[in-house]
C-alpha cells in the first residue's frame, strides 16, 4: 500500500492532461492511499476521481473518464484482441484534380442551391417535479450536500430546447449481507462485503457515487429474517460513515418491507432519505405515513406498466397525501437484451406524459441499472452455445452491458441510476456531462478517420 | 405517411374486393397499407390499369406519394442481402414502431494487406449470435480509401464485394470513387461522401452509376443545400451525415444536429431533410487512449444514436464488447412494440423425454423461453418444459410482480396433465424464482428443486442434482 501526497497527485494529474484544477481549494496536508504496487492502477485513478469529487467542484475534462477507463482495462490485463496497424502519418497526398468529362446532354446545377435549415423548437406545457434528497445542517440533517433530481422541461439532454437544471445522478448499491454478484463486479467490493459502512465509503470516495443505496436484504423472512429494529442499525452506521444523501431499500418482501422502511424512516429523521419502495401490492400507506412523519421521499415502484404507475402515484398523492416534491418513480428496469425495449418505452411514455402535463406522472425516474448484470452476456465466461461467435473476455462485456443499459434509459429520461460497476459509473457520468453540455472541447479534426488509418 | 385513416387509401383503390392482393377486401388491404404490412404495388388491377390509362397512373402516383414514409427509404446493396435504411415514420417507437434497423457497416481499409482484409471480412460475414430464436448477423462493409490510389481502391472494393454484403465506399477523392464504381457499381454501394468541396463530382458519380450517395456537412444549412441541389438534379437516394464528433461539446453538438434533422423532417414535414441519417461511431478512434477505451467509446456513440435516429452506422471495431451490446440494443429498439414478444403457454417436450426425465418450468416471455429451450437442446437434455403464462414477463420481474405464483404453477400442472406423463413428482424451477419453492410445494404437493439462475448452467446442475437423491 503506497501513500501519495497531494503534490504527487497533482503531478499525476499533469500526466493525464489535466492542467489545473479550477476553483478547488485544498487545505491541510491531504494524503490519499493507493493500493497495489506497480505503476498506475485502478485505485490511483479512482483516487484522482475522488479528489475532484470530494471538493464538490467538478473539473470536467473531456478525457478524464476515458483515461480512467483506459487504466482499468490495462489493470484488468485484458489484451486488446485487434492490434491496430501503426498510425500512418495523417498527411495524405494532395488529391489530384479529377478530370470530369463534359456531358453536354445533362444540365446539372453549377452552383449550390442555397437552402436554410431552421431548427424546430419544441416546447412542453408541463415540467418534471424537482425532488431534493438529503438534508444539510441548515435543514436539520447531517449531510454535507443535497442531490436534486428532475426539474426538466424538455426531453433528456435536449438542452437546445430548454436548459436541464439537474443532470442524472448515480447511487451505488450497498447490501447488508453478502449478495451474489457477477465476478467482474465482486472484485471491486470484496474487501468491504460484510461492512456496509466501509462499503458505502468506498462507493463515495473511490468510485465517485453521488449517493449510496443501502439494501436491507437480510430482513427477508426467507433469509436471515433480521428484525427491523436491528437491521436499521446498519443504516445509522452508514449515515455516520458517509455524508452523502442515502437511499434505503428493503428486501422485496411485501409483508416485511413496510415495517422495515417505517423503522428506517424513524432512525433517519431529518436526513431526507428515499424509501425504496412502495408498491401496489403491499401496505404502501404505512411507508407513506412514515415518510411524511419524518420528512422523507418515497420511491413509487411498479412493474413496467404506465397505468399501474399512474394508479400508485395517485394513491400516494391523494390518499396518503405525499407532497409532490417527495415522490420518485421506479417503473422497473430490464437489462439490455432482456426486455430493455419494454423498460425504455415505458419510461419514455411516462416522461412524455409528464412533460405534456399529466400531473400523475411528472416525477423524477429511478432505474435499478444493476439489473443489467442479470444478462448472461454480462457475466458468463463464454456462450453456452457452440455455434455463437466466441463472446470475448467477459471483463469487457460486463461493464459495457451496464453502460449501454444505463445510457439507453438515460435517453428515456431517468434521473437517478442505482448501479454497481465503478467503470460503468465513471463512463455514464462522462456521458451525462457530455450530453448535458458540461464538457469542453472535442477532437481537432472529426473527419480524419476518412482518410487516415485509425 | 400523410394519410391517417384506411378510408383515405380506400378511395384510391378499385373497390372490387378482387382478393388479388391476398386480402379479402379493399378496405382490409387499405388498413395494411396504413400499417405498412402491404405495398401499394400489391394492388395488381390498379397497377395494370395505370399502364393503360394516364388518369389511373396519376391516381397511383398520388397514392404512392401520400402513403410513402415520412423519411425516404434508401436501398443499399442488391438481391436478398439488400438493406433498407430510413423509411421511418415517428420520433418515438411507441407512436407506431421503428421500421428499418440501423444498418451496421464494418470498416475495411485499402492500406491493409490482403490477408488482413480477408480476416476482417470473414469475421464480419461469419459473425452470429443466437437471440430470441434466431441468429443476429452483421450487415455489411465500409471500404475506406486511405491509399488515395484509384487502382488499389478499386482492387480492394472488388475483393470486399466478393463477400456478397452491401457496402459503403469511402473516398473523398472523386477519381478514387469512380475507379471503385467502375468495378462494383452494380452492387449498388452507398458512396461516401459528397462535401462542400466535391459535391459536383459526386453528383455526377451518383447519376452516372445510379448509386445512393451520402452527403457530409456539419453545417446543416450546407447539408440541406447540397441535398436540395442533388434532388433538383434528379438524385433520389440521399443519405445525410451531419458529422459525428466523438467528444465533449462536439458530441453534444452532434446529438443536437441529429435530433434537429429528424424532428425537422417529421414534425415540420420538411422533405428536403427527410433522408436517412448516417452516424460514424468509428470517429471514436480519433480520441486519445488505448484500444479498449476507444472501443468502449465507439459502443457508447453507437448506443446513443441507435436509440436516437441513426439509420446507418460505420464501425471500426469488430470486437464483441462493441458488437454484441450494440447489436442487441438495435434489436431491442427496433422490435415492434405492437406485437407482444410472447410464446404460447403449455407443455413442450424437449428431446423426446420419458417418464423419468425432469420437469422444468419457465415463463412465456419469448426471450426467456427460447433461451431455456435452446440451452436444453444444445446440452442434449431430455425433459418436459412447462411454460407459464406470465403475460410476456421474464422470471425475476414476474416473481416480483406476482405474475408467476404458486397457483399459476398449479394451474399449468393441471392443464398439461404432466402428472400422467412422468412417474416422479419433482419440479425444477428457475433459480430466480427460488422464493416460490415453499409455496409451490404447499400448493401442488410436488417436490420443488431450485435450478440454476441461468439455464446455461442446467447441464452442470443436472450432473449434481438429477436424478434426485431420495
Amino acid at each position: 500500500m503506497a501513500k501519495y501526497k497531494l503534490e504527487d497527485l497533482l503531478e499525476l494529474l499533469k500526466n493525464y492532461n489535466v492542467e489545473r484544477l479550477e476553483d478547488v481549494k485544498i487545505e491541510g496536508d491531504l494524503e490519499i492511499e493507493i493500493e497495489g504496487s506497480s505503476g498506475v492502477d485502478l485505485s490511483s485513478l479512482t483516487a484522482l476521481y475522488t479528489l475532484l469529487n470530494e471538493f464538490r467542484n467538478f473539473f470536467y475534462h473531456t478525457n478524464m473518464a476515458l483515461n480512467y477507463l483506459q487504466r482499468i482495462s490495462t489493470m484488468l490485463g485484458v489484451p486488446a484482441p485487434f492490434q491496430p496497424a501503426p498510425m500512418a502519418p495523417a498527411v495524405a497526398p494532395a488529391a489530384p484534380q479529377p478530370v470530369v468529362p463534359a456531358v453536354p446532354e445533362l444540365k446539372l446545377p453549377e452552383k449550390l442551391i442555397e437552402a436554410k435549415f431552421e431548427p424546430p423548437k419544441v416546447e412542453y406545457p408541463g415540467y418534471i417535479e424537482e425532488v431534493v434528497l438529503g438534508a444539510t445542517k441548515a435543514d436539520g440533517g447531517t449531510r454535507d450536500y443535497v442531490v436534486k433530481l428532475g426539474g426538466e422541461r424538455s426531453l433528456a439532454f435536449y438542452i437546445f430546447d430548454k436548459p436541464q437544471p439537474n443532470l442524472p445522478k448515480i447511487a451505488i448499491d450497498v447490501f447488508d449481507r453478502p449478495p451474489s454478484l457477477a465476478k467482474a463486479v465482486k472484485v471491486h467490493y470484496e474487501d468491504v462485503v460484510g461492512s456496509p459502512p466501509e462499503w458505502a465509503k468506498k462507493c463515495v470516495k473511490k468510485f465517485g457515487a453521488d449517493m449510496v443505496t443501502i439494501h436491507l436484504v437480510s430482513t427477508d423472512p426467507l433469509l436471515e429474517n433480521t428484525p427491523a429494529s436491528e437491521a436499521v442499525k446498519v443504516v445509522e452506521d452508514v449515515l455516520q460513515a458517509v455524508k452523502c444523501p442515502i437511499i434505503i431499500g428493503g428486501s422485496g418482501n411485501k409483508d416485511k418491507d413496510p415495517e422495515v422502511l417505517e423503522k428506517a424512516a424513524e432512525v433517519c429523521e431529518g436526513e431526507r432519505v428515499m424509501l425504496a419502495s412502495a408498491t401496489l401490492d403491499m401496505d404502501w400507506e404505512r411507508i407513506c405515513n412514515a415518510a411524511k412523519k419524518y420528512g422523507h421521499v418515497v420511491l413509487s415502484w411498479t412493474q413496467m406498466d404506465i397505468n399501474n404507475q399512474k394508479t400508485l402515484n395517485r394513491y400516494l398523492l391523494k390518499r396518503a397525501q405525499i407532497p409532490r416534491n417527495s415522490i420518485v418513480m421506479d417503473p422497473t428496469t430490464a437489462a439490455l437484451g432482456y426486455g430493455l425495449d419494454y423498460a425504455f418505452t415505458n419510461m419514455e411514455r411516462i416522461r412524455i406524459s409528464g412533460l405534456k402535463g399529466d400531473t400523475d406522472l411528472n416525477f423524477p425516474i429511478s432505474s435499478g441499472t444493476t439489473n443489467a448484470w442479470g444478462a448472461r452476456e454480462a457475466w458468463m465466461t463464454e456462450s453456452p452455445l457452440d455455434v455463437d461467435t466466441p463472446w470475448g473476455p467477459r471483463e469487457l462485456r460486463g461493464p459495457i452491458w451496464e453502460i449501454i443499459t444505463g445510457l439507453t434509459l438515460s435517453l428515456a429520461g431517468v434521473d437517478v441510476f442505482m448501479m454497481m460497476h465503478p467503470l460503468a459509473v465513471a463512463v455514464l457520468k462522462e456521458i451525462f456531462n457530455t450530453l448535458g453540455g458540461k464538457t469542453k472541447g472535442g477532437v481537432a479534426d472529426a473527419g480524419k478517420w476518412i482518410t487516415a488509418e485509425v | 405517411m400523410k394519410v391517417k385513416s384506411p378510408l383515405e387509401v380506400y378511395n384510391f383503390l378499385p373497390r372490387t374486393n378482387c382478393k388479388e392482393c391476398g386480402y379479402d377486401t379493399c378496405m382490409s388491404f387499405a388498413s395494411h397499407i396504413l400499417d405498412r404490412s402491404a405495398k401499394v404495388y400489391d394492388c395488381k388491377p390498379l397497377v395494370r390499369d395505370a399502364e393503360k390509362d394516364p388518369k389511373v397512373k396519376e391516381k397511383l402516383e398520388k397514392l404512392i406519394e401520400i402513403t410513402s414514409p415520412e423519411i425516404a427509404e434508401v436501398i443499399v446493396g442488391i438481391g436478398d442481402k439488400a438493406l433498407k435504411i430510413g423509411g421511418e415514420e415517428v420520433l418515438h417507437r411507441h407512436e407506431l414502431t421503428f421500421f428499418n434497423p440501423t444498418a451496421f457497416f464494418f470498416d475495411v481499409w485499402d492500406t491493409l494487406d490482403d490477408k488482413k482484409i480477408e480476416e476482417r471480412c470473414k469475421r464480419v460475414v461469419e459473425y452470429k449470435k443466437f437471440y430470441v430464436g434466431k441468429f443476429l448477423t452483421l450487415d455489411g462493409f465500409a471500404v475506406r480509401c486511405i491509399s488515395n490510389d484509384p487502382k488499389r481502391f478499386r482492387e480492394v472494393a472488388k475483393k470486399v464485394a466478393s463477400y456478397g454484403k452491401p457496402m459503403v465506399l469511402i473516398a473523398l477523392n472523386p477519381e478514387c470513387m469512380r475507379a471503385a464504381l467502375e468495378e462494383v457499381a452494380n452492387q449498388r454501394p452507398l458512396i461516401y461522401a459528397a462535401t462542400e468541396g466535391n459535391w459536383k463530382e459526386f453528383m455526377k458519380l451518383a447519376l452516372d452509376y445510379k448509386v445512393p450517395v451520402a452527403i457530409r456537412a456539419k453545417d446543416l444549412n450546407v447539408l440541406k443545400s447540397i441535398a436540395v441541389t442533388f434532388k433538383s438534379a434528379g438524385i433520389k437516394d440521399i443519405v445525410l451525415d451531419p458529422v459525428t464528433e466523438p467528444l465533449g461539446e462536439g458530441l453534444q453538438g452532434t446529438f443536437e444536429r441529429v435530433i434537429q434533422l429528424r424532428r425537422k423532417a417529421i414534425l415540420d414535414g420538411d422533405k428536403d431533410v427527410a433522408y436517412p441519417i448516417l452516424i460514424t461511431p468509428i470517429s471514436a478512434w480519433l480520441i486519445e487512449g488505448d484500444e479498449v477505451t476507444k472501443a468502449y467509446w465507439e459502443a457508447v456513440i453507437a448506443g446513443m444514436f441507435i436509440v436516437k435516429y441513426g439509420d446507418a452506422m460505420i464501425f471500426h471495431s469488430i470486437d464483441q464488447h462493441v458488437v454484441m451490446p450494440t447489436l442487441t440494443l438495435r434489436f431491442n429498439i427496433y422490435t415492434d412494440p405492437r406485437t407482444p414478444v410472447q410464446v404460447a403457454a403449455g407443455l413442450r417436450e424437449i428431446n423426446n423425454p420419458g417418464p423419468d426425465d425432469p420437469v422444468f418450468l419457465t415463463t412465456n416471455f419469448a426471450l426467456t423461453y427460447y433461451t431455456v429451450e435452446n440451452d436444453l437442446n444444445s446440452a442434449k437434455i431430455k425433459g418436459w418444459l412447462l411454460v407459464v403464462n406470465t403475460e410476456g414477463i421474464g422470471v425475476e420481474a414476474s416473481v416480483a410482480g406476482g405474475k408467476l405464483t404458486a397457483s399459476k404453477v398449479k394451474e399449468i400442472i393441471e392443464q398439461t396433465k404432466i402428472a400422467e406423463k412422468v412417474k416422479h413428482r419433482y419440479l425444477v424451477i428457475p433459480g430466480l424464482a427460488a422464493r416460490l419453492q415453499g409455496s409451490i410445494e404447499d400448493e401442488t404437493g410436488w417436490k420443488v428443486l431450485v435450478g440454476p439462475i441461468d439455464s446455461g448452467r442446467i447441464k452442470g446442475w443436472m450432473e449434481k442434482n438429477w436424478p434426485p437423491k431420495k
